[in-house]
């Protein structure tokens, strides 16, 4: 009997790069938005709607949720593959992780350019 | 000095259990292993491995205490009692503190654990600078003993498909050779998610080495020359 390893999908370090580049991109989304909490830390719809209104800032928050998403797959890839054993659900939580995170980008659209 | 020992033997005991065991001895200037061998003069039944009693060969590897380690090389008397040793975790039990290696040395063979070369051997020696070779050290060092991979929860989860730090050091130690030609296949072989990207830097391998090497940074070193040759 031959004994095969499956492994060699060749995608292990473009994934690992992902990962570390959105968490730069999430990272200094934070500290700017921090900062402007900082700087100006009295809020109401009025400002919060004028923060959201520039092109600037809707782009860089989908910017910051589209990193955060793909992060977030690379993560719950990384667990299922370890915890998981069986193919179909395996197949089943990547399918259903992905479908929900496409979901949310588009969410993200419809409430960044809705308002 | 107190002991709790793991017993185990698949052939007769329906499920490991700890053994208490008690010996009247001074700790002072005496290792593990020696109290063990001094053990098993109490009771032959107990089981390990052993060879070189010196920290070179890894045979006596277990965990002590919670933590990797050779038992030759760890003195007794900086073991909190009831000492409690176990064997190497995330391994099948062969008998008591006795594991079956053969994943991990399955892990390490798919390496290519040599140098690949296809220049005619020359007369003499395949010749490095010492730059060049001091690149090697804190490769060449180990010593196989599995504390490393054993302590890795990457490699307990995955030991099928995740080489383990042990195997990856010894990757690095081939690709850093310049002697060596393969570096290319050595990359594509580790370009996958769960072979060398499964490490997720928690660096317990670098915590228990004998040794005090450091895979981590062998495993760190390997994704920056894939980073480098994609982008």
């Amino acid at each position: 009997m031959v004994k095969r390893v499956v492994v060699g999908a060749h995608y292990g370090a473009r994934d690992w790069l992902v990962q570390r580049v959105s968490a730069v991109v999430m990272a200094v989304y934070i500290v700017v938005l921090a900062g402007y909490e900082l700087w100006q830390p009295y809020h109401n719809y009025d400002t919060w709607t004028a923060l959201f209104s520039s092109q600037w800032m809707r782009s860089f928050s989908l910017l910051f949720l589209l990193g955060l998403f793909y992060h977030a797959w690379i993560g719950v890839r990384d667990i299922v593959m370890d915890y998981v054993k069986p193919t179909v659900v395996r197949l089943f939580i990547h399918v259903g992780t992905v479908l929900v995170l496409v979901l949310y980008g588009i969410w993200s659209v419809q409430i960044l350019w809705g308002m | 000095m107190k002991f709790r020992i793991y017993r185990y033997n698949p052939e007769t005991d329906a499920a490991p259990c700890m053994q208490d065991y008690e010996l009247d001895v001074a700790p002072e200037g005496l290792m593990l292993l020696d109290a063990l061998l001094l053990l098993k003069e109490q009771d032959d039944t107990l089981s390990l491995r052993k060879s070189c009693r010196e920290g070179v060969c890894g045979s006596d590897a277990m965990n002590i205490n919670g933590r990797n380690g050779l038992a030759c090389i760890t003195p007794l008397a900086s073991l909190k009692q009831p000492v409690e040793l176990r064997p190497l975790p995330g391994l099948p039990v062969i008998r008591d503190l006795i594991v079956d290696m053969t994943q991990f040395f399955k892990q390490y063979h798919s390496i290519r654990p040599y140098l690949i070369n296809n220049d005619p051997p020359p007369e003499t020696e395949r010749l490095q600078s010492p730059a060049q070779r001091a690149h090697l050290n804190g490769l060449y060092e180990c010593i196989l003993c599995g504390c490393c991979s054993t302590s890795c929860p990457s490699f307990w989860w995955n030991p099928d498909k995740f080489v383990g730090p042990a195997g990856l050091l010894q990757a690095y130690r081939f690709i850093a050779d310049t002697r060596d030609q393969a570096t290319s296949e050595r990359l594509d072989d580790l370009e996958d998610p769960y072979r060398l990207f499964r490490c997720h830097t928690i660096m317990n391998c670098v915590d228990v080495c004998p040794k005090e090497l450091n895979p981590t940074e062998a495993i760190g070193h390997i994704k920056d020359m894939m980073i480098k040759r994609m982008v």
